[in-house]
């Protein structure tokens, strides 16, 4: 409770502050950005990390669910390991090595968007598949459970909300990262943000920073619900309880 | 009903888990797969309903070899329930316990009704629990309900590997008394996977002792106990093997059934006169409606004219299936050298003496010798 209590006021404070700057009108010699360029900004932005969400996930669910398999277990330390190290590339290098290789426009800058948000997408699809009780598994096999039915009925519901966290973790990071998407041809609030920056003025940095911020709050936000929804009542209590 | 052929389990590097163990469970036995850590019991085990694919060797189920069987229908004829119980955490008690009856497709009422009699014959309530998750039960509910889980779908064999092995001693005696009471309703071919001589020697109708891959003696628990094949077999039964016999036999085996009893309101002359008749110097007091009241013994006899007003009091009771062991303990702890078998209405069976439980234990010592 308290915790949305802070996340509501944090997201009052980062649209009051984008009001306020957009109702300046000017900045010293700079006239700040209208409604509508925020607008526009906004959800071009928003596209771009839906559609670098959706294409991390299509890749990174089944690559880390797949790493778990009997068989394919060995590809499960340069998966992870590499998804770990990947990581650890600060996103503007990811954005600019894409740059020359896919040419400046949208497409590059959703590629690499993808490429960099597929990380936690992995990582947590592995982990919620490992993090299974053993007994589990073999309980279910026991009783003569196909392989099939063992995923289908046990691996999935189980795994659902360890998963859709890493893809709340990667939409998170995403809206954050797609402000560098402008460097490379991509839209959005990085526009915004980055003429701020090139004109030293910073209301506008805040301008388009602002709400960037509070468009990650509020997909966090929306996620975690979808997450909540996804878990199953026997483990919610579990969150109760512990 | 199960039949192992000189069964034989190597693994791909070479280890040795189990080498031509033979021996067969007739129906409705519950056989006892015993020995140390890395004996190869559980091993052995999984092989019957191929967890573990055996390297050489036969398992017949009803005659069938086992690897002929559809491997999934295969198990979803044989109850399996282990020491980390495994229930599905997020599916309710209920589920849990229809899991094989759904993948056998049977209809939603004769589920729901299954679950619900599996429960009552677990001692849980099925209207408290059946909509309960694992998460909400104790580790004692879990085992029951993984236990009920294993005969979901009525399965004639029952695989169980150390099921009462992760819970606490007290809940863990609770459990195996239920599971024997269960047992005498459902006559399963059980096998039953423990490293723990007390609880074998409880639950077996035969002992498999098993020690590094092979098996070593094969037999009923009081023949393990008090005829060893080997050294290995004698040191693993101890040198206490006495003491853990008197958990093989029955109060109700060594009972005396003609105790001699006094009415709570008769006079004392009559009861003096009664332990004349039986050459006893203790007396049975009972009520109008033979419930056990307590002890009256030669020496109250001089304290007053009323029995009621003369005898000494006593609770401590056991019922007709305690063990010996439990029985020896009550009477060393109550101070007293006879014991009261009592039914669920307190009303008196019979009695037990040391001298009677002296007496079974020898009998059991010196049984004839096999051929």
């Amino acid at each position: 409770m308290r915790h949305h209590i802070i996340l509501l006021s944090l997201l009052v404070v980062l649209l009051s502050a984008t009001t306020w700057v957009t109702s300046l009108g000017k900045v010293g010699i700079y006239t700040t950005f209208s409604y509508g360029d925020l607008l526009y900004s906004a959800w071009a932005h928003f596209r771009m990390v839906f559609v670098a969400v959706i294409i991390a996930s299509a890749i990174g669910v089944p690559l880390g669910i797949l790493v778990t398999r009997p068989g394919l277990e060995k590809l499960a330390l340069p998966v992870i390991g590499g998804a770990s190290v990947g990581q650890s590339i600060p996103s503007l290098a990811v954005i600019a090595i894409m740059a020359p290789m896919l040419g400046f426009g949208l497409q590059s800058a959703i590629v690499a968007l993808a490429i960099y948000g597929i990380l936690p997408i992995v990582r947590n699809a592995y982990a919620s598949i490992k993090a299974i009780d053993p007994a589990i598994i073999e309980a279910a096999r026991g009783m003569g459970l196909t392989r099939m039915q063992i995923a289908r009925k046990i691996e999935v519901p189980l795994a659902r909300p360890v998963i859709m966290a890493g893809i709340r973790i990667s939409t998170v990071i995403t809206v954050g990262t797609a402000e560098l998407a402008v460097l490379v041809g991509g839209t959005g609030l990085g526009k915004i943000t980055l003429t701020g920056v090139f004109a030293r003025e910073a209301l506008i940095i805040l301008q388009g920073a602002a709400p960037t911020a509070a468009m990650a709050i509020t997909l966090g936000f929306l996620l975690e619900r979808v997450e909540q929804w996804m878990t199953p009542r026997g483990m919610k209590m579990a969150n109760h309880v512990s | 009903m199960i039949r192992l052929d000189k069964v034989t389990k190597v693994y791909p590097d070479g280890t040795e888990a189990v080498r031509e163990v033979s021996f067969s469970v007739e129906k409705g036995e519950l056989c006892v797969l015993l020995g140390p850590s890395g004996c190869g019991k559980t091993t052995t085990m999984k092989m019957i309903n191929c967890l573990i694919p055996v390297t050489s060797g036969t398992i017949f189920i009803d005659g069938v070899d086992n690897t002929s069987m559809n491997e999934n229908a295969l198990r979803r004829n044989i109850g399996y329930a282990i020491q980390d119980v495994g229930l599905f955490p997020h599916m309710t008690v209920g589920e849990n316990i229809a899991t094989v009856p759904v993948l056998k497709g049977w209809p939603k009422a004769k589920q729901i009704q299954r679950a619900r009699e599996l429960l009552g014959l677990l001692r849980m309530d099925p209207y408290e629990f059946m909509d309960k998750y694992p998460r909400e039960l104790s580790g004692g509910q879990r085992q029951r309900v993984g236990v009920a889980r294993a005969l979901g779908a009525d399965p004639p064999v029952l695989l169980m590997d150390e099921p009462f092995g992760a819970i606490d001693p007290i809940t863990r005696v609770d459990l195996q008394n239920e599971l024997l009471k269960v047992q005498q309703e459902i006559r399963k071919t059980i096998i039953f996977v423990t490293h723990d001589i007390y609880e074998a020697i409880k639950m077996g109708d035969k002992i498999a002792l098993m020690n590094e891959g092979r098996l070593v003696q094969y037999a009923p628990p009081a023949d393990l106990l008090f005829r060893p094949k080997d050294e290995f077999v004698a040191s693993f039964v101890g040198t206490d093997r006495a003491l853990k016999g008197l958990q093989l036999i029955r109060t109700q085996e060594v009972m005396r059934r003609d105790a001699p009893t006094v009415n709570l309101d008769e006079t004392v002359a009559i009861a003096k006169e009664r332990m004349k008749q039986e050459r006893t110097n203790w007396l049975a007091v009972i009520d109008a409606e033979e419930r056990f009241a307590g002890w009256i013994g030669s020496a109250d006899l001089e304290k007053g004219d009323k029995v009621k007003g003369v005898m000494t009091t006593s609770v401590v009771t056991a019922s007709r299936n305690a063990v010996l062991s439990e029985a020896l303990s009550l009477m060393l702890t109550s101070g007293l050298n006879v014991l009261a078998i009592v039914d669920s209405s307190n009303r008196l069976e019979g009695v037990v003496t040391f001298e009677s439980i002296q007496a079974s234990l020898k009998e059991a010592v010196y049984v004839e010798p096999s051929p």
